[in-house]
């Protein structure tokens, strides 16, 4: 017999009313055995020793009251947990982008980062989308899911895609800062190859399905007839 | 001029109500404006003829047969093949096909139209070209 199941269990004294119990309190006195227990122990109720509780160390008073009462804040308990993420989205699910530069898109989902948003990839090759954070709140989910086990999105957090700290430069000439500007433009390679990695394995399990590549290449767009609250997704 | 009468083993159609688009029986009329009714499915019950709309197909039955006879009755008269090969029946199947189509269902019925109209475009193409010649 597995030791884990029992059935569990119903209550003694089940409620007439809230508040109202079926059984008094003899019946209760009687229902819980307790008249065995005392039986058992010899005509009393069975008692443990109280632990010796240490004399709390001697407090001085303090040597300084504050002029005025400060009102201290309201405890906060709360913890910082990313965003709930809706049941309909898992890892290969493929989401509509709703706003922004790429609203429209299709594209495919890989996680949640600690910061609640979602990291999204085009694939780039096929629609244009890097990898990219998204805010679940712009997104519609789609049943279509891509397999995505190919895939390892391990080292992606949301420090990789943060700004760039830039060393803080003393206040030069003109000439200094045109010769800043022009190398910020470009992606920086290691980025490139990740992008790139990431993709290879995805694009494959995506031509496996017949269709699937032009329909991430096509944006989504609300035609005549449409009504969202109609359409199953 | 009336075709579809009200008797008892009218199949009929529920068009309003928690039952909606369910193909019940009428096995009983209770009195002018409703009628008892039954599915194998459902707890036998009354219901509005303004709920129902009669379809072609009736039954052999007797007057409030029990579960098992109407059963018996609707599989001996094959009641759902023949709804489902009626027009009507093949309209309701294809309106709740569109209606649970996925995003990339319609997107995948786009592309097929979209073939679909191309094939048909180049044979009017060939036929008009040899209408001229």
């Amino acid at each position: 017999m597995a030791p884990q199941q029992r059935k569990p269990h119903v209550c003694r004294n089940p409620d007439l009313i809230r508040g109202v119990g079926k059984y008094s309190r003899s019946k209760m006195y009687h229902k819980r055995g307790l008249w065995a227990i005392k039986a058992k122990n010899g005509g009393a109720f069975p008692k443990h020793e109280k632990k010796a509780v240490e004399a709390a160390p001697a407090e001085k008073p303090p040597k300084f009251y504050p002029a005025d009462d400060v009102k201290k804040p309201l405890v906060n308990k709360r913890k910082a947990r990313p965003t709930k993420l809706r049941a309909s989205i898992t890892p290969g699910t493929v989401l509509i982008i709703l706003a922004g530069r790429f609203k429209g898109k299709r594209v495919v989902f890989l996680k949640q980062l600690t910061s609640g948003l979602l990291l999204v990839t085009g694939p780039f090759k096929i629609n244009g989308v890097p990898l990219r954070r998204v805010n679940q709140s712009y997104v519609i989910a789609t049943s279509t899911k891509v397999d995505i086990s190919g895939v390892n999105v391990e080292k992606f957090d949301d420090k990789y895609f943060g700004k760039k700290v830039e060393k803080k430069k003393k206040k030069g000439e003109g000439e200094f800062f045109e010769a800043e500007k022009e190398e910020k433009n470009t992606l920086p390679q290691d980025k490139k190859d990740d992008q790139k990695s990431v993709d290879a394995a995805l694009i494959q399990s995506i031509e496996a399905v017949p269709d699937l590549k032009s329909y991430l290449g096509a944006r989504f767009s609300l035609k005549a007839g449409m009504k969202p609250h109609e359409l199953v997704f | 001029p009336f075709k579809r009468y009200v008797e008892i083993g009218r199949i009929a159609l529920v068009n309003y109500g928690k039952d909606y688009g369910k193909l019940v029986v009428i096995v009983d009329v209770i009195d002018q404006n409703r009628a008892l009714v039954d599915a194998p499915d459902m707890v036998r019950g009354q219901m509005n003829f303004k709920r129902l709309t009669l379809t072609d197909i009736k039954i052999d039955i007797k007057r409030v047969p029990n579960k098992k006879t109407l059963i018996a009755a609707m599989e001996a008269a094959d009641v759902k093949n023949k709804w489902e090969n009626s027009s009507w029946g093949r309209k309701l199947i294809v309106q709740k096909k569109r209606a649970s189509l996925n995003d990339f269902d319609r997107f995948k019925i786009m592309l097929a139209k979209i073939k679909k109209a191309g094939v048909v475009r180049q044979e009017l193409a060939k036929l008009k070209k040899e209408a001229t010649a």
